[in-house]
């Protein structure tokens, strides 16, 4: 997995509460058995245009087609972003895309974990917080970066505002160093099995 | 101390506590299905891992499969054969147990999970779909995961998490006639948003859940995921032993004895402590319909589309701008006017046998509304070959429904089948969403009683007011 540590880009605002991963990703657009090949479907129901079902192309008003936008790897987005369904196709999207950060007030709990497993920081701040990052960035999208430092946990522009926020401190290591869930849980092997020994007697009518 | 029944199940999981803060939850089962299956498998082949435990894990094929009779693995939804045969071959080579299109024992993952007792009252059941909260109604610890976390259950059988807060959600009081547990959850979700529960583990409790059989309690559990909570759980009681009794992966003998003396002491504590604590008195719930782009945008069926300007909220009130344009829709229409294109009975949320029941006997010697579109599809194989026994396939029918093959289907393009832009459906389903139900298509949920009365009639309908005519 890439590690986060800092990152500095353009912040693309799109402050609806409440988008879903089925938004995020259609499911027409998961053509394939792979976790490539999604950027292209990418919020495909807003950003492209349609007749009966048919792309006719580019949205020119949505956010990511506007040219001063092009290149954005910061997500400013609203509350709850990425309820809805686990398909973490959205996080393959979004980082195939080139996010590297989303900042919201809350995610849906499955994106949240999707995100942190795939090198894309989740990063929650207030209501207000996003509101004044989304109001510089709008004044010259392309110079007015957001930068993020994970280390420090701080998301800040280069007008001089700086906020704070939280993450668990598993999200957190995880991410910095771009480790691998999985090789990390492998390690601990033996308590898993010392576990399942004694579950296999007390719970023995839960293993088929 | 006093312990939730949340609390309890999680600490006999419990392997460690991390120096991270994680903890290492053991997972008992895991459920695939074709769609995220075959990716999640392939990939652990790509790192040559092993599924460490196959016989605790099952595949069903749902998300891609067409529905319509005669059934094979082509499938309208783009590149769908290569999900279905990936997924079918990946299974095999890690020697997973694999529902396929046409065993009898097919159905919707969490559908069958539960009818074939795959979960039981107090295992960790997970899967890469969010609906799995569904299973919780039958006392289990239940939640979605997404593909990453599916390889690391799959490969140690365990998943590290961070300890979910936890919220009770009381129902007191019994429903009123004709109230189902669809308008429930659906007016939970209108009152307290769609990030009410947000991340919580979310015990349903009170006399008013108890009342409830338990194919209604894995309706209210399905879309506690709606409610953005972690999952949704209900204590176990006489109800849910004698559902799972003699279900096919369920313990028999000595072992359901010692299952039964387990599961007998999975309830909430008495004064065993919550973060949050909500109260609904169910009287109060009438069949509640959504009017909008997201579950919380549900009203009562007596009630009007509500005026975005009177909502105070600026985040909220362009949320619900947005979706009255999107729904062509004004404030102030009356909900039981609006006219409807489409109506669908299906998915994980209300596809079991008392819904199409429910359904059935609002339909019993009537017909749709010749214009429109209606589609029935069976949660699984069996409740279907269950239906037709008792001959709901042919109410269906003769009142003017499609009656399918079992799958997830409409409920968001499965089998790459859609309904058309600017269509109108009422619809069975848990998600509202923009596109949801195909591009530009507008999806109002309810219960299938609702379903089947709005069918009737062409616009969205108080099955209560029909059982009167009839």
């Amino acid at each position: 997995m890439k590690p986060f540590t800092t990152h500095s880009g353009i912040a693309a605002p799109l402050l609806r509460i409440n988008i879903d991963t089925d938004a995020i990703i259609p499911s027409r657009e998961m053509r394939r058995v792979s976790k490539r090949g999604l950027s292209e479907g990418l919020f495909a129901g807003w950003r492209y245009l349609y007749e009966d079902d048919k792309k006719l192309g580019a949205n020119p008003d949505f956010i990511l087609n506007k040219p001063e936008y092009a290149g954005a790897s910061i997500l400013l987005a609203g509350d709850n972003f990425g309820c809805g369904s686990s398909r973490e196709h959205a996080v393959w999207a979004l980082a195939e895309y080139g996010f590297r950060a989303v900042i919201a007030p809350a995610f849906g709990s499955i994106f949240y974990n999707n995100a942190v497993r795939n090198g894309l920081l989740p990063v929650e701040l207030s209501e207000q917080s996003i509101t004044a990052l989304a109001e510089y960035s709008t004044r010259a999208p392309a110079t007015n970066h957001v930068n993020i430092s994970l280390e420090n946990t701080t998301v800040s522009s280069n007008a001089g505002d700086e906020f704070h926020f939280d993450i668990e401190p598993l999200h957190k290591e995880m991410l910095l160093q771009g480790l691998d869930a999985i090789d990390m849980t492998l390690k601990h092997l033996d308590e898993i099995e010392e576990f399942q020994n004694r579950d296999k007697t007390s719970r023995s009518w839960a293993y088929l | 101390m006093p312990k939730t029944l949340f609390e309890k199940i999680w600490n006999d999981h419990l392997i460690a506590e991390l120096d991270d803060g994680a903890c290492l939850l053991h997972v008992d089962r895991v459920f695939l299905h074709e769609r995220t299956g075959g990716i999640a498998l392939s990939s652990m082949e790509a790192e040559q891992r092993q599924v460490r435990n196959p016989g605790h894990v099952f595949c069903t094929m749902d998300h891609i499969i067409d529905t319509f009779p005669g059934r094979g693995d082509a499938t309208m939804a783009p590149g769908g054969r290569q999900f279905i045969t990936s997924a079918r071959q990946a299974t095999r080579r890690a020697g997973i147990t694999l529902f396929d299109v046409n065993d009898p024992r097919q159905g919707i993952s969490h559908v069958i999970s539960a009818e074939l007792g795959v979960t039981l009252p107090g295992l960790t059941v997970v899967c890469p779909d969010s609906h799995t909260c569904t299973l919780g109604a039958l006392g289990a610890l239940a939640w979605g995961i997404g593909s990453s976390e599916c390889e690391h259950a799959l490969t140690t059988e365990t998943l590290r998490l961070v300890k979910p807060k936890q919220m009770a959600v009381r129902l007191q009081g019994g429903l009123a006639a004709g109230v189902t547990a669809k308008d429930v959850i659906l007016h939970l979700t209108g009152k307290y948003s769609a990030s009410g529960g947000s991340g919580c583990a979310i015990e349903f409790c009170g006399e008013g859940t108890r009342r409830l059989p338990v194919e209604a309690r894995m309706t209210l559990c399905n879309m506690a995921v709606e409610f953005s909570a972690f999952t949704g759980i209900i204590a176990p009681d006489d109800e849910t032993l004698k559902y799972i009794s003699g279900r096919p992966y369920a313990p028999e003998g000595g072992e359901w004895d010692k299952a039964v003396e387990y599961w007998r002491r999975l309830h909430t504590d008495a004064g065993a402590k919550y973060d949050k604590e909500l109260h609904l008195d169910l009287a109060e719930i009438e069949p509640t319909v959504t009017w909008g782009t997201s579950p919380q945008h549900a009203i009562g069926i007596s009630g009007m589309i509500p005026d975005p300007d009177k909502e105070s909220n600026k985040g909220t009130r362009q949320a619900m701008q947005r979706a009255m344009d999107y729904m062509g829709l004004t404030a102030g229409t009356a909900i039981n006017t609006i006219p409807i294109d489409a109506a669908f009975i299906g998915s994980c949320t209300n596809s079991r046998l008392s819904d199409l029941r429910d359904a059935a006997r609002i339909l019993k010697g009537n017909k749709i509304t010749r214009r429109i579109k209606a589609i029935c599809v069976p949660g699984s194989s069996r409740i279907k070959r269950e239906a037709e026994q008792e001959g709901i396939d042919r109410i269906f029918t003769e009142a003017g429904f499609e009656w399918r093959e079992s799958g997830c289907s409409m409920c968001f393009y499965a089998g790459g089948e859609g309904f058309a832009e600017r269509e109108r459906i009422i619809s069975s389903t848990n998600r509202n969403f923009e596109g949801r139900q195909g591009q530009g298509a507008r999806s109002h949920l309810a219960s299938p009683a609702t379903v089947a009365a709005s069918a009737l009639t062409g616009f969205i309908t108080d099955a209560r007011n029909m059982a009167i005519q009839q």
